[in-house]
């Protein structure tokens, strides 16, 4: 019988949890980093034991972990002593940004708060997207915005500074959360081709395995930025792409729920009959690429539902039209967030719908968002949840 | 021998339980200290001082013989207590939040 996994990066730690394909009794695994801000952790399509997590705290800096047994135990890549003795080079948890000449991008300004320019500083990684043919590749989406790759199991990381050297650079600022990239989207269908989501940049595609990127945010329009028709600065919080659908994106943005079925070229606002079209998650239905998932929340200054209700609205017509979902969800006194990374999706046949929330709560669906019940209730603040499907 | 005392993050990361023990050849400075001590456990590079610029990361403060030693120059000796193993060199995280 097939098997679920949930990854859960927390506030204070990482958490596994663990059911049959049945998905009526959970098994909790847990903290693993006990204390430390777990952003994200992605297991590998190409080998599922490989699991990476990003590992992070304000007083010691960015950590890379990796499991090759599926979160049982861990190991920090690179992390054993030199057999000659003397520094390891280069560490895994070494984010330099390339500005050599002959490889890099100079490191340039960005746009502060305040509209001053401000330096490029690594603070952490938000996310990682292991790649989905090569355990050993994976890529970072880090703060301060640019993308680093590893092609050794985490044990160094490369920026790919074309991304970063964009040229707009100057213009992109950071969101609430900092100026992070924190949205990799891989295509299955094409190697090359990869999108990834900076706030507030904006969306960005490159079709030549990240050499080049061009900013895709034709269509968006965000009322903190005077021209209509600008081509970077966008608060994107998420992108989902089905991999039964290539080419068709979905955006939780700022405000607006957008979609593009070119790939990024043109968006176009799906928000429809959303009570309210501000959030932070986005995520699509395994099986059924015009069912999307959001969770509607009140305004950017008000993090929270409306009216206490916590509800997932669902499209099965790839937006406009939305049902709200609330079996099994609190209708009353509800004040959580869902960040941006905290929702995935099983692909068993009854697909399962996964998403946690700043009150420490997992949520799961097993009938595509009928019906909700808690699977872990009393966690640290759910930064991420990503979900995998085991045979 | 020198003996290091680690916050408790990261006693975890490098997976020892207590103080650790370093053994130096020449002077015993916060520099030859820390080189030797990310030299033994390399998961422990870039979360004490910044990688590219060797710099102490800002929520982390350095102490000998109950002297704030953070902002001396890593060069200078340690005191004689820490070379003789006497007395630990203590790294400090910052008391900011939970």
């Amino acid at each position: 019988m097939s098997r679920v996994r949930v990854l859960v990066g927390t506030h204070k730690g990482a958490f596994i949890l663990s059911s049959d394909g049945k998905r009526e009794n959970w098994e909790i695994s847990g903290p693993h980093f006990a204390g430390w801000e777990i952003y994200h952790l992605k297991g590998s399509a190409a080998d599922p034991n490989r699991i990476y997590a990003s590992q992070t705290s304000g007083w010691f800096g960015q950590i890379i972990q990796r499991s090759s047994d599926g979160g049982q135990t861990w190991e920090t890549p690179g992390g054993e002593p030199m057999p000659t003795g003397g520094l390891p080079s280069p560490p895994s948890n070494k984010f330099a940004y390339d500005t050599s000449a002959e490889t890099g991008k100079p490191l340039t300004t960005h746009q502060w708060y305040d509209g001053t320019q401000h330096p490029w500083e690594f603070k952490r990684v938000w996310h990682i997207e292991p790649s989905l043919h090569d355990p050993d590749t994976a890529y970072a989406g880090v703060e301060d915005a640019a993308i680093f790759r590893t092609m050794d199991g985490g044990k160094s990381w490369h920026e790919l500074p074309g991304l970063r050297g964009h040229g707009t650079g100057p213009k992109w600022q950071p969101g609430a959360g900092g100026m992070c990239l924190h949205t990799i989207v891989l295509d299955p269908s094409n190697r090359k081709r990869m999108f990834i989501a900076i706030s507030a940049a904006g969306a960005f595609r490159t079709d030549d395995g990240g050499s080049t990127w061009k900013p895709i945010n034709r269509g968006l329009r965000s009322q903190y930025i005077p021209d209509p028709d600008a081509e970077v600065g966008h608060c994107v919080h998420h992108v989902a792409m089905s991999p039964k659908k290539p080419g068709v994106l979905y955006m939780q943005k700022h405000w607006d729920v957008m979609r593009s079925d070119n790939a990024g070229d043109e968006w176009r606002e799906v928000s429809g009959n959303l009570p309210t079209d501000f959030g932070f998650v986005i995520d699509i239905h395994a099986h059924e690429p015009e069912t999307i998932y959001v969770v509607p929340i009140k305004s950017d200054s008000e993090h929270f539902p409306i009216d206490g209700k916590l509800r997932v609205y669902r499209s099965r017509s790839g937006g406009n039209e939305w049902e709200p979902l609330t079996k099994g969800l609190p209708q009353s006194d509800c004040y959580v967030n869902v960040l941006r990374d905290a929702m995935a999706v099983d692909t068993l046949d009854s697909c399962g719908v996964y998403f946690g929330t700043t009150g420490g709560q997992v949520y799961a669906s097993r009938d595509s968002g009928d019906n909700w019940a808690p699977i872990a209730g009393n966690l640290p603040a759910v930064f991420s949840v990503e979900v995998q499907t085991l045979p | 021998m020198i003996q290091v005392v680690l916050p408790a993050h990261l006693r975890t990361l490098a997976h020892v339980d207590q103080d650790v023990s370093l053994e130096l050849d020449g002077p015993v400075t916060l520099r030859a200290v820390l080189d030797a001590l990310e030299s033994r456990y390399p998961m422990l590079r870039g979360t004490i001082r910044d990688h590219l610029t060797l710099q102490r990361r800002p929520f982390l403060r350095f102490f000998a013989c109950q002297e704030d030693i953070s902002h001396e120059s890593p060069d200078k000796p340690l005191p004689e207590s820490v070379a003789a193993g006497k007395e630990p060199l203590m790294i400090i995280g910052a008391i900011a939040g939970g």
